[in-house]
């Protein structure tokens, strides 16, 4: 036996690798069930799985990829908020210090790619689980929630678009968000809106609408600015985590990645 | 001035090839044959997604990609860094679309001659750990390799300090909605804006409800699901795909629509006067101005669009009852009351879109309904 060998054997006997695995070296069928029960990231997954489920041409790994995309953007993310501040006088110059610098700085652009490739990812799984017929019966609500997932990418990605407060950022948001100015009933250019009134006097304007609800503004200012920063650092991201669990748990439930009945 | 071969190949003689390329990416051609093409896929795809035949598609469609990028225009829009997504995507979603379908054609196929499917033997179990989580190990590595490179060579863009008193031009919203913003120029905001992406949302989250076809569950086929793949197909890849690529290839300066190899000059006029249906049957079928009275209860726009009223009546609420006993008579009959009004609505508001785009190429066409009053256009 080598020094290694016996090296590795008196760490796994010893107490402190003991007290993290419950578990021998995962070598027989009862170990490796072990190593995937006993690991709260690893039981995510179910012990044993079926054949057709893993087979990369039916998958395509699509939603497993998606799901390591989010974790690269919350990382790259994090690292991106000791840089950067949201307000107008900093937030651009910050974006531009990263660039100057920040050691290593891929940062931006590891976040920047990473949340593309997200889109295209989750694109491509619904393609996937479309054309698979996943969705059907018992899986239709899992279905539902991934489109809700969908939105929330979306808008993650949305959200951040602004961040950078360059040119870009400020009028695609001023495209994306002068949509809102129509909403029926709630949008001052909107359907209908002349119908939201006391006693002949309008209720909506370009001041208490849908669209200033989503910038706290008129226009794509300091304020909207604000309200982007935290919707996209913080309240999309949580969201978008409770129902990625939500996702992962019921495809579990619902007997694991569809196969032919 | 030096002069590579290649340029003057890409400058000389390949003008007219440009000139059809230019004209063959005018909306309606580029439309027309994008649907024609997928039509032509779904029906021969037994023979079109054989490796052989689907590697040459994919060798011609980049010697045409490289070739065009001898194109300064067209060099300069698939370099922008926002824009090397697209590219990306484009050959994600062919790749994958062949995958599927190679598959759905193999187990079409097998089906046929009573073979086991691909994914038979789903029975059979395997343990995560080793089988699965290596291979989840294997894409993560991977996948972060490739990012990691992509970082590197590509640099974020950053333009300049926001100014809200200079308005670039065009105006693009964020590529992965191109097609919302595509949206605008043949609806209003409120449609294009609130009520489409709305129905969107709706419609793919009611789909496991209203498509109540039991068969296709957990292995690729196109044989014994044809409607819902179809129509699903037309959606995501015409409908969004199709739509991004013309919103970051295709649209330049005032949102004018400029050929892959043509400059983008700001100064181009923006697009013809639009007319609406009570223009065409009041003034051109009935030869008489645009009633501005009312008549008895009814306010004087309600007179005035009473034609675009009554053909949209038609096609939402009149022509779900006919195609129910018609097209869609097997799918009625399984489907039940409720859930095929949903369905119905769904497609018609799905099939409302290519029809006024083809009505805005070719007459002009604006809206069927417009009561501008009260910002309710259709
Ligand atoms: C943040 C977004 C999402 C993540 C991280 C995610 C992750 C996953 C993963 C890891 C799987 C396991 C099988 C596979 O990889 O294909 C899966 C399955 C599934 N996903 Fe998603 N997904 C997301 C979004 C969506 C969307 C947008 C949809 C549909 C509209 C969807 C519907 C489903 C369904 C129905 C299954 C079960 C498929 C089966 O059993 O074969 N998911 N998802």
């Amino acid at each position: 036996m080598s020094v290694f060998s016996r090296f590795g054997d008196w760490v796994r006997e010893g107490q402190v690798w003991g007290s993290v695995f419950r578990h021998g070296v995962p070598r027989d069928r009862r170990t490796r069930a072990m190593a995937v029960l006993s690991n709260v990231f690893l039981h995510l997954h179910p012990v044993a799985i079926r054949k057709s489920g893993i087979r990369l041409s039916f998958t395509w790994c699509m939603g497993g990829l998606t799901f390591f995309l989010f974790l690269v953007e919350v990382i790259t993310g994090v690292l991106l908020m000791f840089y950067y501040r949201p307000t107008v006088e900093y937030a651009y110059f910050d974006i531009q210090g990263l660039r100057a610098h920040v050691t290593l700085g891929i940062l931006r652009e590891m976040h920047r790619w990473g949340a593309h490739a997200m889109i295209i990812a989750i694109w491509l799984h619904m393609l996937r689980v479309f054309l698979t017929g996943s969705y059907k019966p018992p899986r239709e609500f899992n279905w539902g929630v991934g489109v809700i997932l969908l939105v929330l990418t979306l808008l993650l990605s949305f959200t951040g678009y602004l961040l950078p407060w360059d040119q870009l950022a400020m009028w695609a948001i001023t495209v994306g968000s002068n949509m809102a100015r129509a909403t029926p009933l709630a949008g001052h250019e909107g359907p209908l809106a002349s119908m939201i009134q006391i006693a002949g006097v309008p209720l909506l304007h370009a001041g208490d609408d849908a669209r200033f609800g989503l910038l706290a503004g008129t226009f794509v200012g300091p304020n909207a600015l604000l309200r982007f920063y935290v919707l996209h650092c913080v309240f999309i991201p949580v969201v978008v985590t409770v129902l990625i669990a939500v996702h992962f748990w019921r495809i579990r439930k619902d007997g694991g990645i569809s196969g032919p009945l | 001035m030096t002069m590579t071969g290649l340029d003057l190949l890409a400058a000389g003689d390949s003008n007219a090839i440009k000139d059809l390329i230019n004209t063959l990416c005018q909306p309606h051609w580029f439309f027309i044959i994008a649907s024609v093409a997928m039509i032509v896929f779904l029906v021969g795809y037994r023979t079109l997604t054989k490796p052989a035949v689907a590697l040459a598609g994919g060798l011609a469609f980049t010697a045409f990609y490289v070739l065009s990028g001898f194109d300064s225009d067209f060099l300069s829009i698939i370099q922008k860094p926002d824009n090397v997504p697209i590219t990306m995507m484009i050959y994600l979603v062919g790749f994958f679309v062949w995958l599927a379908f190679r598959q759905a054609a193999v187990n079409d196929q097998n089906m046929e001659e009573g073979k086991p499917l691909l994914e038979a033997g789903s029975d059979d179990k395997v343990l995560v750990w080793p089988d699965l989580v290596y291979t989840e190990l294997i894409a993560l590595v991977l996948c972060t390799v490739a990012l990691t490179v992509w970082s590197v060579i590509l640099r974020a863009p950053l333009e300049q300090p926001a100014n809200p008193a200079v308005i670039p031009n065009p105006s693009k919203a964020p590529w992965y909605f191109l097609g919302l913003q595509e949206m605008l120029v043949y609806f209003d905001p409120w449609i294009a804006g609130v009520l489409l992406p709305g129905l969107i949302i709706v419609g793919l989250i009611a789909i496991p409800y209203i498509d109540r076809n039991p068969r296709g569950n957990g292995y690729y086929t196109l044989k014994e699901r044809k409607f819902a793949i179809t129509t699903f197909l037309f959606g995501f890849l015409l409908l969004w795909v199709v739509l991004i690529v013309f919103g970051t290839f295709l649209r330049g300066p005032n949102w004018n629509f400029f050929g892959p190899y043509e400059f983008w000059d700001p100064h181009r006029p923006a697009a013809l006067l639009n007319i609406n249906l009570a223009d065409i049957f009041w003034v051109q079928w009935l030869g008489r101005g645009i009633p501005t009275e009312s008549f008895g209860m009814l306010p004087h726009f309600v007179v005035r669009e009473a034609p675009g009223i009554v053909l949209l009546s038609f096609y939402f609420f009149i022509l779900p009852g006919i195609l129910r006993y018609t097209v869609f008579r097997k799918m009625g009959n399984q489907l039940g009351f409720v859930r095929y009004m949903v369905m119905i609505q769904l497609f018609l508001w799905m099939a409302f879109v290519p029809i006024k785009m083809a009505l805005r190429w070719t007459l002009n066409f604006k809206y069927f309904v417009a009561i501008t009053e009260n910002f309710l256009n259709f």
